[in-house]
């Protein structure tokens, strides 16, 4: 459970994070999504202690963070993979870890495991890491202490495919047992696949929130069909708003879980089924991207 | 948009509700500090040289020392030197490279209290520097048995237990510089730099200024934070020189010090 409440910080002019407010919960993978410099890492920071906060306050599981008694125990933090001590070994980097949170020591060999790094590349010292070693290093740092709490700062970076499907089930896992995950990126394709809740923050102030399901969902889905007629009538009659969309798909004001079942039932061949873009939720993002993007003129 | 989605979405959390974990004691503080000193490339090797040191100055005074020099103070003074630049550069080492290692990220959000992470390097880096003294005074009573054996004179033990102990707050006092150092500038190279300054160059400003300006020579007793320290390694100090020796250390090692502690509290760790 965090709770982030009118959070703000500036630096000089800057608003890098601007009355920023929302909640991610037990049992739930929240995204947190936004561009480049967005204020993402700021906030994370400012839940932790790291950066304190012009104004406004964040709570971990009720209290605040710098409250919390023995916090490894308690929330699992990634924030910068690359900052660790990079004259130590990846094991070395463990054992500090464990060592401070009063764990035994057989817990390092069991993350090791579980992040899949081998006796010797624990052995290696970080600074011959490659950037997906420390960031299953970083992720073993966080688990460590059997946490109820993820904070990560775009833990995706830098694993190879098979590391992102490793880790999409790790926080599925966590987040089915109870725990709350928090954690950011820039992708939304990325977010889409985890989150059950997504919060959108773009220069520092937060764009749009709620269950990935809601902010899918005015977004609608794109469906295309070779009977596309039969198809807009039986989506009427389960009351969902459709309008064509080219000359054999329609855009339907539902999830594709829906429209799928519509379909189904109607027996009507789809010839495709997705979210539609151009729209909602992902064409919010791309302005927001656009708006701070550096390659400014693209857009 | 996995086909497990909506059903996740209900899921209600099964986790059991957990009891508070115990709070982080100080001694294991001070015992990870200790561990962290020793578990890296950078750690090891300073305390290697240390080590290395004690033993090339205690084979030197035996190879190249006259007979008449074979003294315990002789061979103390050659160890010593080696350790009033290694011992600063450990105590800066284990506070900058929370920041220039960017380990700081880990350490303060496991502990996110920075003044007692703080405290901890600094009673740590305090035990190292008496230990090394303590080792390397052993190392120098061995060369001085073994040296004036070889050179067949009597073994000459002139060092008072009171100079013993002056030596070793001396010593303790020069980390301590590096240690404030490093809280102070909180970055590697910076520090050390710093010190070298710190010690080699500002001395010497002080000695010029105090030739030409008569006020500062008057004051360079109280002042002057290594004329006071020197007066340790002499062995007895007067009350006036224990004044002398307060006052300049409060300006030169409490005051930044303590300046250094603020910014640490406030500064942003990324
Ligand atoms: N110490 C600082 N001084 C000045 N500006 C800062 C500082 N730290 C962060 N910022 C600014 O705050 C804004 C938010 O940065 P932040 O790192 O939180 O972005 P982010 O959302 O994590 O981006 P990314 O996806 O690139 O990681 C940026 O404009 C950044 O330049
Ligand atoms: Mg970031």
């Amino acid at each position: 459970m965090i709770d982030v409440t009118a959070l703000t910080r500036t630096y000089g002019g800057l608003r890098a994070v601007d009355d920023v407010t929302f909640s991610a919960q037990p049992g739930r993978v929240t995204g947190f999504l936004g561009p480049n410099g967005a204020g993402k890492s700021t906030t994370m920071r400012v839940m932790v202690g790291l950066t304190p906060a012009t104004s406004g306050s964040a709570t971990v599981l009720g209290r605040k963070y710098a409250d919390l008694p023995n916090p490894g125990r308690e929330v699992g933090v990634l924030l910068d993979a690359s900052a660790q001590h990079a004259g130590r070994t990846g094991r070395e980097t463990l054992r500090v870890a464990a060592r401070t949170m009063g764990l035994p020591m057989s817990r390092v060999d069991e993350l090791l495991d579980l992040v899949s790094l081998t006796g010797t590349e624990a052995e290696r010292r970080v600074k011959n890491y490659s950037l997906g070693m420390r960031q299953r290093l970083g992720i073993a740092t966080a688990l460590i202490g059997d946490p109820e709490v993820l904070i990560l700062d775009e833990p995706a970076n830098g694993l190879d495919p098979a590391g992102i499907r490793w880790m999409r089930d790790l926080l599925r896992g966590f987040a089915n047992k109870g725990g709350t995950v928090l954690l950011s990126s820039h992708l939304l394709h990325e977010i889409e696949v985890i989150a059950d809740d997504l919060v959108v923050i773009g220069q520092g102030r937060i764009v749009a929130q709620g269950t990935k399901a809601e902010l899918l969902a005015s977004a609608g889905t794109l469906v295309r069909s070779t009977a596309i007629e039969e198809l807009a009538q039986a989506l009427e009659q389960r009351g969902v708003t459709a309008v064509a969309s080219g000359r054999d798909a329609l855009r339907a004001e539902a999830e594709a879980d829906l429209v799928g079942q519509v379909a189904l039932a109607a027996g009507v061949p789809l010839t495709e089924l997705r979210a539609a873009d151009g729209a909602g939720l992902e064409e919010m993002f791309l302005e927001l991207t656009a708006d701070t993007s550096r390659e400014g003129a693209a857009a | 948009m996995t086909a497990t989605t909506v059903e996740d979405l209900d899921r209600a959390p099964a986790r059991a509700a957990r009891t508070a974990p115990a709070p982080i004691p100080f001694s294991r503080l001070m015992t990870v500090e200790l561990v962290k000193m020793f578990n890296t490339r950078a750690g090891f090797w300073l305390i290697m040289s240390m080590a290395g040191t004690a033993l090339i100055a205690t084979a030197s005074v035996i190879l190249f020392a006259p007979d008449s020099a074979m003294t315990y103070d002789n061979f103390g003074a050659a160890i010593g030197v080696p350790m009033t630049l290694l011992l600063p550069v450990m105590a800066i080492l284990s506070v900058t490279s929370e920041w220039s290692q960017r380990s700081g990220l880990t350490t303060f959000t496991l502990v996110p209290h920075r003044g007692r992470v703080i405290r901890a390097k600094m009673v740590v880096a305090i035990a190292i520097g008496a230990v090394s003294i303590g080792v390397a005074l052993a190392i120098g009573a061995l060369g001085n048995i073994v040296g004036s054996a070889i050179a067949g004179v009597d073994t000459v033990w002139d060092i008072s237990a009171n100079q013993i102990t002056m030596l070793v707050l001396a010593n303790v006092l020069n980390l301590l510089i590096g240690f404030m150092l490093g809280v102070l500038i909180r970055n590697s190279p910076g520090a050390i730099v710093g010190f070298v300054v710190y010690s080699f160059v500002l001395p010497t400003l002080s000695m010029v200024l105090g030739n030409f300006q008569q006020w500062w020579e008057d004051l360079r007793p109280w002042l002057d934070f290594n004329w006071a320290q020197g007066e340790l390694y002499d062995g007895q100090l007067t009350s006036t020189q224990w004044a002398q020796l307060g006052t300049a250390g409060l300006i030169w090692l409490v005051v930044p010090l303590a300046v250094g502690l603020v910014m640490v509290m406030r500064s942003e760790v990324k």
